[in-house]
């Protein structure tokens, strides 16, 4: 049985322990005080809600442990003499106490150990774990055993540092009691944020339904955060004229030829023009066509530009490669092949890993413009708004209502630097409008 | 110490128990004269006489209905089924009466009795014959249901059933009658609710019952000669009451678990304790608990596909390699 530590308040997410009552080896009855907490908010003494011995004291006197961490161990009863506790059930098995150098390792001869007969309700046949150690499956899809998983959340070993040796690159029990024993990086202590108890608990009596998590929904959270919290992000705007592009475009659309049926060849969108546009930007701007890569920076000859798509339950970037040498054309073809597969699930995984920026048009919702998270490893995304008609100084004085956008980039400040940032959205401007250069 | 045979085993523990209690009383088909159709009960009648042993007529609703009766009159009768098969014959009295009579009577009725019931197959029998059906018993509120598979726990196990104050299903397992095993001499009484462990091991847990018992010894011997693979083998032998204890410490130890069945797959009794650990111990697993069974099907006559069909020591030791390796 572990003894955790409680969740003293709303936003209190670690106590520091003040004082022991007991020590290692101690009987414990269930409502003895244990050890003294304190907090930024309160402290106080905590109950046993477990008879048994104290087997183990995992943060001692002075020390800090996050809500839901594990403080003390408490094993069963000693003994055969131990009487039967009537309120709480004593393991049969150690659940939850890890084997202590001390303790023998099972086996044949605990059989002829002398039995504690159990008393369990007609309801309670069954004790499930009292705790959950989060998912098998991690963001990066790699599976963990349920006993890797108890074990990381019990040594506070980071699963998505280890490589799994088990089956499939299954993470097993093994791998985690090498890292342990390795010393490996470890987070601090069990991840309480991993778990839904501490939120759940803020809504008690609320009405919720809780939706499971699948796997897209667990990686784009993932990498999101990850981006966010470990990119060093920075944002330039800047508003473009579309009146030009919107001409070449509605020519273009006009001019293209129809089958017997009536359909047109082609049909060209803002969103073609923006991604044709972005890349040639970006060709000329080599500086920013580069990512991060840990120790160095990438720069790249050609474009791989990702756009956002939308799909159900989450979104997929796929890439379109080489975007600078391909015409408008070819960009719109190839963008609604993608998104439809991306839609249907059916992109493989070369075909949206990878990139160098990537592109995400909120337009069509009507927003005027917004700031995207970076999609890692790419260094820029350009967040594109809604063509709205907006007033404009025309040359000579007055006014003139035109179709504007709002663009904005976010940048990765390790490859691109402000100016650098700026130098780039200017010529994606300039590109924009005077759209003839993008059909040259 | 002596060597003994299974099948002689089941006479002296019903021996046994009749000298020590005169209350014992034995009934079934062919089980007096002729000393039973596996020659399990031989010299019982010459022992006792014909009032404590008896032939009764082919009439499996009788031989239970009579037991019953003589049960919940003071008598602790053992009552013979031939093949456990023909346990649907009467299964009214064991789903119905003498394992309610207890709880409706609120503790007025008892029904202290003994099925002993041939169970299993490998013996050709065929489909109606050779069935293993512990499982049917043990979704019964109100019955233990216990499967030894050596000789000296037939002995104790039949003495803690025949002691135990509420109905025992007993199977004895047809293809373990002619195994032998060493059995110490005077008086061996054992306790329902006990799992042994019979081979320690540290790399999985194979639970294992009856027939079932030896297979998954010789399967986890050969898995450590030819592949390193150390596997404790658990004879589970009390489906009810079940030894939870021994089997989670295992499990909690070894971290993999298997079982191997003679049930048909669906509902076989490996299904319930795999739900057990998968909710108990669940945080101990490193890696899926993994079901060896009969598969879904009437059990054929032929003795290639019968031998097919049953878990043999080479598919518990492929599963086993596969599911630990592969």
């Amino acid at each position: 049985m572990d003894v955790l530590m409680p969740q003293l308040g709303e936003t209190v997410t670690e106590g520091k322990v003040i004082k022991w009552f007991k020590s290692a080896g101690d009987a414990i009855n269930s409502g003895d005080n244990l050890f003294e907490i304190e907090t930024d908010k309160v402290s106080m003494e905590v109950p046993s809600i477990e008879a048994g011995v104290l087997t183990e004291i995992r943060v001692k006197e002075g020390e800090i442990a996050p809500v839901g961490g594990v403080v003390a161990v408490i094993g069963p009863p000693n003994g055969a003499a131990a009487p039967p506790v009537a309120s709480s059930v004593p393991m049969p098995v150690p659940l939850a106490a890890k084997p202590t150098p001390a303790a023998p390792k099972v086996t044949a001869a605990a059989a002829s150990a002398p039995r504690t007969p159990l008393k369990l309700g007609p309801f309670e046949e069954v004790r499930s774990p009292k705790r959950n150690f989060g998912p098998a499956k991690l963001p990066n899809g790699v599976t963990v055993t349920p006993l890797a998983r108890r074990l990381a959340g019990e040594g506070g070993v980071a699963l998505s540092r280890l490589k799994g040796s088990g089956p499939h690159g299954r993470i097993i029990g093994g791998d985690v009691e090498a890292a342990l024993s390795s010393g490996a990086p470890r987070t601090m202590a069990p991840l309480p944020a991993a778990f839904a108890d501490p939120v759940k608990s803020l809504y008690r009596g609320v009405p919720f339904e809780e939706i499971a998590l699948d796997g897209m929904r667990q990686i784009v959270a993932a990498r999101l955060l990850e981006a966010k919290q470990t990119i060093p992000h920075f944002y330039v705007s800047a508003d473009a004229d579309l009146e030009r592009l919107l001409t070449l475009r509605d020519d273009t659309n006009a001019a293209a030829p129809k089958d017997t049926a009536g359909n047109p060849a082609f049909k060209l969108s803002i969103n073609d023009l923006v991604i044709k546009a972005f890349a040639m930007a970006l060709h000329r701007v080599p500086s920013a066509n580069a990512v991060w890569a840990s120790d160095r920076i990438l720069q790249f000859r050609r474009v791989d530009i990702g756009i956002a798509v939308a799909v159900d339950g989450g979104l997929l970037t796929p890439v379109i490669r080489q975007a600078e040498t391909k015409t408008v054309f070819e960009i719109s073809f190839e963008m609604k092949d993608l998104a439809a597969r991306a839609r249907s699930r059916r992109l493989k995984p070369e075909e949206y890993q990878g990139g160098v920026a990537s592109v995400s048009n909120l337009g069509m919702y009507g927003v005027s413009s917004f700031s995207a998270i970076l999609n890692p490893p790419q260094s820029t995304i350009l967040a594109v708004g809604a063509g709205q008609r907006r007033p404009a100084e025309i040359p000579g004085g007055g006014i003139r209502f035109t179709t504007q956008m709002t663009m904005t980039l976010s940048c990765d400040h390790r490859v691109v630097d402000g100016a650098l940032g700026a130098e780039l959205l200017t010529a994606l401007k300039s590109i924009i409008e005077n759209p003839v250069s993008m059909l040259i | 110490m002596a060597e003994l045979t299974y099948r002689d085993a089941v006479a002296r523990g019903i021996a046994q128990e009749m000298s020590r209690d005169a209350d014992v009383v034995f009934l079934g088909e062919d089980v007096a004269k002729a000393g039973g159709v596996f020659k399990a009960t031989v010299g019982l009648l010459e022992q006792f006489g014909p009032l404590r042993v008896r032939d009764t007529p082919i009439s499996e609703q009788a031989i239970l209905g009579a037991a019953m009766g003589a049960a919940m009159t003071g008598l602790k009768p053992i009552a013979e089924i031939m093949f456990s098969d023909f346990i649907a014959v009467c299964f009214d009295y064991l789903a119905n009466e003498f394992s309610k009579s207890r709880y409706m009577t609120n503790g007025q009725v008892k029904c202290p009795l003994v099925v002993r019931t041939g169970n299993g197959g490998g013996s050709r029998f065929g489909a109606q014959h050779s069935q293993s059906v512990e499982n049917w018993c043990m979704m019964i509120p109100g019955l233990k249901v216990v499967a030894p598979s050596t000789p000296r726990d037939v002995i104790g196990l039949l003495a803690a059933a025949v002691r135990d104050p509420d109905p025992v299903i007993f199977f004895e397992h047809k293809s373990l009658y002619a195994t032998k095993g060493e059995v110490e001499d005077g008086e061996i009484v054992d306790a329902l609710g006990t799992a042994k462990i019979v081979r320690a091991g540290s790399d999985a847990t194979i639970l294992a019952l009856a027939l079932m018992v030896p297979r998954a010894l010789a399967a986890a011997e050969k898995l450590k000669a030819e592949h390193g693979i150390d596997c404790e083998v658990i004879d589970v032998r009390s489906l009810v009451p079940l030894d939870t204890q021994t089997i989670l410490r295992s499990v909690a130890s070894t971290h993999r678990l298997f079982t191997v069945e003679e049930n048909p797959r669906l509902c076989g009794w490996g299904a319930e304790l795999v739900s057990i650990v998968a909710d108990e111990a669940f945080y101990h697993l490193d890696g899926p608990p993994v079901r060896i069974t009969t598969p879904h099907i009437p059990l054929p006559a032929a003795d290639f596909l019968e031998d097919m069909a049953m878990p043999t020591v080479d598919r518990i030791c492929g599963t086993v390699r596969r599911s630990l390796q592969a």
